[in-house]
């Protein structure tokens, strides 16, 4: 289980996030919306380690995580995919997955040997079955198409085996079809790997149909959680951000 | 048996294979190299051919080494020099004052090396892109007026004179030319072939995930400081090699050894024969040694052909002849594959 506990960080006089605690139960599926500015970036960036809180715990399982660096964080079992898709460009899809868990396997420091080790094969093969990369293993992920990259980030972060992953805006940048593909996989990845899986989004027609939890953030607090039925009929929700359209739709 | 899992296996198996073939293939082209160039004095007399391979193996493994940190991490070092200046000196006094056998001053030598690699890497790693390179660039200029200043022990601007002593061991006398030349190659080709075992080593591919994205490899688990350093000292190692290869050649160590131009002149090299492939400053290293004692012949302003020559590498090509090399390789490759 990750809990979040007063986690507050300012840059300058700006509280971006602000006293936020929140729990996410093993095996939850939580997205996390709000408005451009809202906080939900550095939310992320708090737990994974990119940013250090100025107070609060991120405690995963009882351990508290606030303030470590990223590669601890990594091993305790947070993985992370990036808004703008964060890959190795000049590595082949297969060289990546392998390398990634070289790394989780310690054994990234390995002279003596060639690369890939055979023990790292299986994982690597797993996850690139996972999410339709195995027919693209030789291609450079440079020559990869947008949501391609996207989906070899998610699975740099999956191969890693973590116990919480956060996907910052799996969709971002992507048409509306490509969009219900990859929110459908991390639907499918929920499902199926039986991890806790918090997501950043922005469209709130894929919120509302995936998520069974959702938060919303607003100038860095919490504004409301629940349920999307709970989200839809929010007044401060509807005020702060959906407008009336879909407290309209929900009526 | 699922289908799926039979389809893994058979997608498994030529990798699995592929990597220790890989291993194969680089011993055996090795062998087939040394061999080459050992019996290289049963063929010819000529002494300037045979002085030309040392000089081409002393800088070879220096350029090779610096390829480590530029092509392969993405660490653009300035003041790569030092330690083939570094190198040179501390085997040459090693040899004047203690007259200990050649390897043990050799191997003392490395120690020396990956102590000071390992104290100045500790603080220019931290460093990012023009950041680490001015460091490492005024780090050797430190070591270079350290051995201008200190004239009572390093002999100051007119160098180690006196000649380095090359007593016999092993019945390897490296004072007889031939022995030296054997020497040298033997050295150049276990030294490309270490730096290709790193280089295709699981570390080998943490070093390009750091080139290609330092943030994300640290997401990974991967402590990319820790990852820096160990690659700072073990190209320093090789780069020392090359320096002690050249002080056995000319019997000598001088300044100029760890002079900044050393390492421009490794710069060079990296872009004369490209950063893509392992051989490629192997490549530059046999270009500028051709280049500059061709055009010394024939002009005394060398330095302008020169970079007219670099110029044309990284203006016209935009890159080193072998990425050139390389890539045509591969266009025509995927263009036969019909795609």
């Amino acid at each position: 289980m990750l809990e979040i506990r007063n986690l507050a960080k300012s840059f300058g006089g700006v509280k971006a996030t602000n006293d936020v605690s929140l729990d996410f139960p093993d095996g939850s599926l939580t997205a996390v919306i709000g408005p451009n500015g809202a906080g939900k970036s550095t939310f992320f960036n708090l737990i994974t380690g990119a940013l250090k809180p100025d107070s609060g715990q991120v405690l995963l399982d009882g351990v508290d995580l606030a303030g470590r660096s990223p590669p601890e964080i990594v091993r305790h079992g947070i993985g992370r995919a990036f808004q703008v898709a964060s890959i190795f460009k000049s590595l082949t899809v297969q060289e990546t997955m392998l390398a990634a868990v070289s790394a989780d396997q310690r054994s990234s420091a390995v002279l003596h040997k060639r690369f890939p080790l055979p023990e790292t094969r299986d994982r690597a093969e797993h996850v690139m079955e996972l999410l339709s990369l195995a027919s693209k293993r030789h291609r450079t992920a440079a020559t990869l198409s947008h949501g391609d990259q996207k989906l070899l980030d998610i699975a740099l972060a999956l191969v890693l085996e973590p116990k919480v992953l956060l996907l910052d805006e799996p969709t971002a940048g992507m048409g509306p079809e490509e969009r219900w593909r990859m929110i459908d996989k991390v639907r499918e990845l929920w499902e199926t790997q039986k991890i806790t899986v918090v997501f950043i989004e922005h469209d709130m027609d894929i919120v509302f149909k995936i998520a069974p939890k959702i938060v919303v953030l607003c100038y860095g607090r919490i504004l409301a959680t629940g349920t999307p039925d709970e989200i839809r009929s929010n007044s401060a929700v509807i005020d702060a951000y959906l407008g009336t359209e879909h407290a309209g739709a929900a009526a | 048996m699922t289908e799926l899992e039979a389809g893994r296996a058979q997608a498994l198996l030529p990798v699995r294979s592929g990597a220790a073939l890989q291993r194969y293939r680089d011993v055996l082209i090795a062998l087939i190299a040394f061999a080459v160039l050992a019996s290289l004095p049963m063929f010819t007399g000529s002494e300037a051919l045979l002085d030309f391979v040392i000089r081409c193996s002393a800088y070879g493994l220096f350029a090779t080494s610096l390829n480590l940190l530029v092509g392969y991490t993405g660490l653009t070092s300035f003041g790569h020099g030092m330690f083939f200046g570094l190198g040179a000196y501390s085997f040459g006094l090693i040899m004047q004052k203690l007259g200990v056998p050649i390897p043990v001053a050799f191997v003392a030598t490395l120690a020396i090396t990956a102590v000071i690699a390992a104290v100045i890497g500790a603080i220019c790693v931290r460093l990012k892109d023009i950041y680490f390179a001015f460091v490492t660039l005024a780090f050797q200029m430190l070591i270079h007026s350290t051995i201008l200043s200190w004239a009572s022990f390093t002999g100051g601007d007119q160098g180690l004179r006196g000649g380095i002593p090359r007593p016999v061991f092993l019945g390897i006398d490296l004072a007889n030319h031939v022995h030296l030349y054997v020497a040298s190659c033997a050295l150049l080709i276990l030294g490309l072939l270490a730096m290709r075992q790193i280089a295709q080593s699981p570390f080998g591919y943490t070093l390009r995930m750091i080139r290609d994205n330092a943030a994300r490899a640290s997401f990974l688990g991967i402590d990319v400081w820790r990852a820096k350093l160990t690659v700072f000292v073990l190209a320093a190692l090789f780069a020392s090699m090359g320096g002690m290869v050249m002080a056995l050649f000319v019997s000598g160590a001088y300044p100029e050894f760890a002079y900044w131009t050393i390492s421009g002149e490794g710069i060079f090299i990296n872009m004369l024969g490209g950063v893509s492939t392992f051989l490629g400053p192997m490549v530059g290293t046999v270009l500028l040694l051709l280049l500059n004692d061709t055009v010394t012949r024939f002009t005394e302003y060398h330095g302008i052909v020169l970079g007219v020559v670099i110029l044309f590498f990284a203006l016209g090509l935009r890159k080193g002849l072998l990425d050139f090399v390389a890539e045509w390789y591969t266009h025509r490759r995927d263009a036969g594959e019909g795609r």
